[in-house]
């Protein structure tokens, strides 16, 4: 819209020229003077020639203006003029860039009055001005590194009474893949220093508003580099250039300015400029004495083996004698793993950290630095079979993570050994196994109490069922689930009997015994009617054989006996009994598995029963009790009387008779 | 019987017959099968009583051991039913000596019954019983006891009982499928309640009040072994069942049941699983005791 009325103004003014030509001035009256070469005029006491070629102006882009068009202040004057003229306001028509210029740093020093600053005529000639398309401009694209070149080349007044934080600029840019492309292949589509640094906003980069200010840097290479994204694919996320240039590493950063070569590593803040210096063992940090020893190959072995030191250790500064003297900041591994770090950042170890807790673990007490891994390479920290020992670092009893933990849970890393779980890992080397951070993820690891952990009591079967998904879906069909069983009582969920750290193989022997005790948590009269029956001192005794509560309820799918899809459904009941009485008939069904024969309101029959049975044995006992007692006084004088006789009757014998005193002595002793 | 025929050619002729002499011989109360019904019975009564006490007191740890050393739960169970068959298959045997009895000694029922020597409960035991109390009491002299005392008869038909109690649940919990063809399942619970309370009476019976009358009674202490040798010391027979000694000796019969004694090494045989049994048998009562007492629930 700005353009079309520029164009409709050019149009006016030409036309308004023409006409005027009736009105005021014409070119011609002009030329009358300046058209002689040796005519001279004065500017400042000084005699400068006035000549201007007409042939030249009539081809420039002006050349269909009148000389009144720029020079204002011409207007209605009587010819010929006064020596002293106004500086040409290009801005009359072209506001847009006189405004930018303005603005830029070329602008500005002109406004503090530095001799040095260039003016557009210093670009863009006087009276010839041509369009940048014509190869002879000064800002063609061929031109424009030799026009930017006058000031800023070696040597000149700028480079060297100006602060400019490039040398060589023209020199390098001439050898850089843009220059040798524009320069020497002639390549009118390669970069020159207007493409970068914009014609007339050219701005310092510390200035956010400048095309090469560390934010918009990737943006003004992506004007060219229009996919770069796909060639740093497996670096970095292209967006993220321009979301997080504060963090990440500028185009700027790893291809230098104006020595922008195809290959970055040669050059600049490669690897190997690293490593001249941290290649060596002695290397210590100077502040915390920390060795600064990097070796290539733990690098070069690693996950990261595609990305350069500076990616990671970013601020880096190429400019520098040693690049990484700019940096403030720690590696920030979230800058490429940006979703990773976030969650991270929520977890109970990213709280710690935040809080500069010294317990609190970053990325590499786990990952590892330069030696970092992916989770599928055995020799990697967090390879399945070896995060248990990692996670031990600290929850092991008595490490720093199991001291500060006041839960329930504890001696986890023995207990996870020993559970189907651990051995599943451990043993059986299978690394599907869940292992820590498939129930506690890896980087949302967050307290059970916690609504988003995945331990938390809401979350526990969909933990589970991550791995177990037939189980769940079965679970989540069962009164116990929370959205079945509508009760403001706890429901069970997964580990309630299977436990956390300790679960076992369902069929295993000690798991099959406890679970009775663990529904008899909650289901406490039931339980223990249960172990009046046969089925239930059986258990008691330490066998599986007889029915356990699943056996006949169902496990993950217990429903109500209410329930038609209830294995205990009068549908179902009699196939229950089957599954182990095989002759099991309706009737056989009505045998009381919960019976008490202490409820005479629920079991009256029963309870009668007992207490008839009880009431013979007691009636018995006290009968016969009694008739014993009475008779043992008795029964103590008969034996002293024997006694005495046989004590007689043996002396009266002696010593005929010998056998039936030892058995005799023999019973009383 | 049988032991009277087998001993007739040790038998002293009757003229020679003595106070020294009959001291020497002893008296035969128990026929073999008897005897051997009784030993048989009382493996059979202590497989039972152990393998159900597991499984009744399953909730202490003595259980918990006895069922391993029974092999399990399972092997404990063919070991409870194999002696319940052992136990009805002493109870056929015995009513078939009954009959056999009946036809070669007494002739007919009546006789069998109601003789002066049939376990069943007559006259005679009431006034035994009265007599008893009275001598406990010391108002009265001991009775004179016959063949069978009412406490021996007591013991007799507690055995009846419980094998009609307990045996008929037992069958009802073994053959369940079958029986809840025609009963309903919650028989099974009551059956269980009898089956399991009978069975305590029993047992705590048998160890206590039967052990007591029979072994622990001060002038038999520690064990009377007649049971097993079916043998009693002539004295002992004289002043224990007076009339059965007086009416033999007016038959004429009682040189009949005159036996040499056996041999040292079969009566300290016979002691020793005399002891074991006993052994096992009071085990038996302390651990239901501390059952009841201690973790009854």
């Amino acid at each position: 819209m700005k353009k079309l009325s520029k164009h409709l103004l050019v149009i006016a003014v030409s036309l308004a020229a023409g006409m005027s030509s009736l009105l005021a001035q014409e070119n011609d009256e002009c030329f009358l003077c300046h058209g002689d070469k040796t005519q001279v005029g004065k500017r400042k006491g000084k005699t400068i020639p006035v000549f201007v070629a007409e042939k030249k102006f009539a081809n420039s882009v002006h050349g269909s203006l009148g000389c009144i068009s720029c020079h204002a202040d011409l207007e209605g004057k009587e010819l010929p003029h006064e020596d002293e003229l106004a500086v040409v306001e290009c801005g009359t028509c072209h506001d847009t860039q006189q405004e930018q210029h303005a603005r830029s740093l070329h602008g500005k020093a002109i406004l503090r009055g530095d001799p040095l600053a260039p003016q557009c005529k210093d670009c863009h000639g006087y009276h010839d001005v041509v369009s940048g398309k014509d190869p002879l401009s000064p800002v063609a694209a061929l031109q424009v590194p030799y026009l930017c070149g006058k000031c800023h080349q070696e040597g000149t007044p700028v480079t060297k009474q100006r602060t400019i934080h490039q040398d060589h600029i023209l020199e390098n840019f001439s050898e850089s893949i843009h220059g040798e492309g524009l320069l020497r292949k002639g390549l009118i589509v390669a970069p020159h220093c207007a493409t970068c640094h914009t014609a007339h906003s050219i701005l310092p980069h510390t200035d956010p508003a400048s095309s090469i200010a560390r934010r918009n840097i990737a943006a003004t290479c992506t004007k060219c580099h229009a996919q770069i994204e796909t060639v740093h694919r497996k670096v970095i996320r292209g967006e993220l250039w321009e979301k997080q240039a504060h963090i990440l590493p500028a185009c700027v950063d790893c291809h230098q300015p104006h020595k922008v070569r195809k290959v970055f590593y040669s050059l600049g803040m490669s690897n190997a400029d690293c490593l001249r210096c941290h290649s060596n063992k002695d290397l210590k940090s100077g502040e915390d004495g920390r060795s600064l020893y990097a070796r290539e190959e733990d690098l070069s072995h690693s996950r990261h083996s595609k990305i350069a030191c500076s990616q990671c250790h970013s601020e880096v500064n190429a400019s520098h004698v040693r690049p990484c003297e700019t940096i403030t900041k720690k590696v920030d591994c979230a800058s490429c793993h940006e979703e990773v770090g976030q969650q991270f950042a929520n977890s109970m170890h990213g709280q710690l950290v935040a809080k500069n807790d010294p317990n609190g673990p970053t990325c590499k007490e786990c990952h590892g630095t330069h030696t970092v891994k992916g989770k599928l390479d055995p020799k990697s920290p967090i390879f399945a079979t070896n995060i248990p020992g990692l996670c031990a670092r600290c929850h092991r009893e008595g490490e720093k993570a199991a001291v500060r933990y006041t839960g329930e849970q504890h001696d986890i890393i023995a207990h996870y050994t020993e559970s189907i779980h651990g051995k599943g890992l451990m043993k059986s080397g299978l690394t599907v196994t869940a292992t820590c951070t498939n129930c506690h993820t890896a980087h949302s690891v967050l307290p059970k109490n916690d609504p988003a952990s995945s331990v938390n009591p809401r979350n526990v079967p969909a933990t589970c069922g991550r791995c177990h998904h037939g189980i769940e879906d079965q679970f989540e069909k069962s009164i116990h689930f929370k959205k079945i069983g509508q009760t403001d009582k706890q429901l069970p969920i997964c580990s309630d009997c299977h436990s956390a750290h300790t679960i076992q193989r369902a069929d295993a022997q000690g798991f099959k015994l406890e679970i009775m005790s663990k529904c008899g948590r909650c289901h406490e009269d039931i339980a223990r009617t249960y172990f009046d029956t046969y089925h239930g001192k059986v258990s008691q005794l330490g066998y599986t054989k007889t029915a356990k509560c699943y056996d006949c309820h169902g496990a993950h799918d217990i429903l109500p006996t209410s329930d038609p899809e209830s294995h205990l459904s009068r549908e179902n009941v009699v196939a229950t009994c089957q599954k182990c009485h095989e002759g099991a008939t309706r009737r056989f069904a009505g045998y009381l598995t919960h019976a008490t024969h202490h409820d005479p309101e629920k079991y009256p029959i029963l309870f009668w029963t007992f207490w008839g049975m009880t009431s013979l044995l007691v009636g018995t006992f006290v009968f016969g009790g009694v008739h014993t007692l009475l008779w043992l006084p008795r029964a103590v004088q008969m034996r002293r009387e024997l006694n005495k006789e046989k004590t007689e009757k043996l002396r009266a014998l002696v010593p005929k008779q010998e056998e039936k005193p030892p058995e005799d002595e023999g019973t009383t002793g | 019987m049988q032991d009277a025929s087998h001993t007739a050619e040790v038998v002293v002729p009757p003229s020679a017959l003595t106070e020294v002499v009959a001291e020497e011989r002893q008296f035969l109360r128990f026929s073999r099968l008897n005897r051997i019904l009784h030993i048989v019975m009382i493996v059979s009564f202590m497989s039972l009583a152990l393998t159900g006490m597991t499984l009744k007191f399953s909730y202490t740890g003595w259980a918990v051991i006895l069922g391993k050393l029974f092999g399990g739960f399972e092997s404990a169970g063919y070991i409870h039913r194999l002696a319940a068959v052992l136990m009805v298959g002493i109870f056929v045997a015995h009513i078939a000596n009954l009959v056999q009895r009946k036809r070669k000694e007494f002739g007919s029922w009546k006789a069998l019954l109601f003789g002066p020597d049939s376990m069943l409960f007559n006259k005679k035991d009431w006034q035994d019983f009265v007599g008893n109390i009275k001598w406990f009491l010391g108002k009265g002299p001991r009775p004179k006891y016959g063949r069978w005392t009412y406490w021996e008869k007591f013991d007799y038909f507690a055995v009846f009982w419980g094998i009609f109690v307990i045996g008929s649940t037992g069958f009802m919990l073994w053959f369940s499928e079958f029986f809840t063809h025609f009963m309903p399942g919650q028989l099974l619970n009551v059956a269980t309640i009898i089956h399991s309370d009978e069975a305590l009476l029993a047992v705590g019976f048998i160890f206590t009040v039967h052990f007591f009358n029979t072994h622990l009674r001060p002038e038999k202490f520690p064990m009377d072994i007649c049971v097993f040798s079916g043998r009693m010391d002539f004295e002992e027979f004289k002043r224990d069942k007076p009339l059965e000694y007086e009416a033999l000796l007016k038959s004429g019969e009682l040189e009949k049941y005159l036996v040499e004694p056996y041999p040292p090494i079969v009566i300290r045989a016979i002691r020793v699983f005399g002891w074991t049994a006993l052994t096992i048998g009071f085990s038996i009562v302390v651990w239901i005791i501390y059952a009841m007492l201690f973790a009854y629930r």
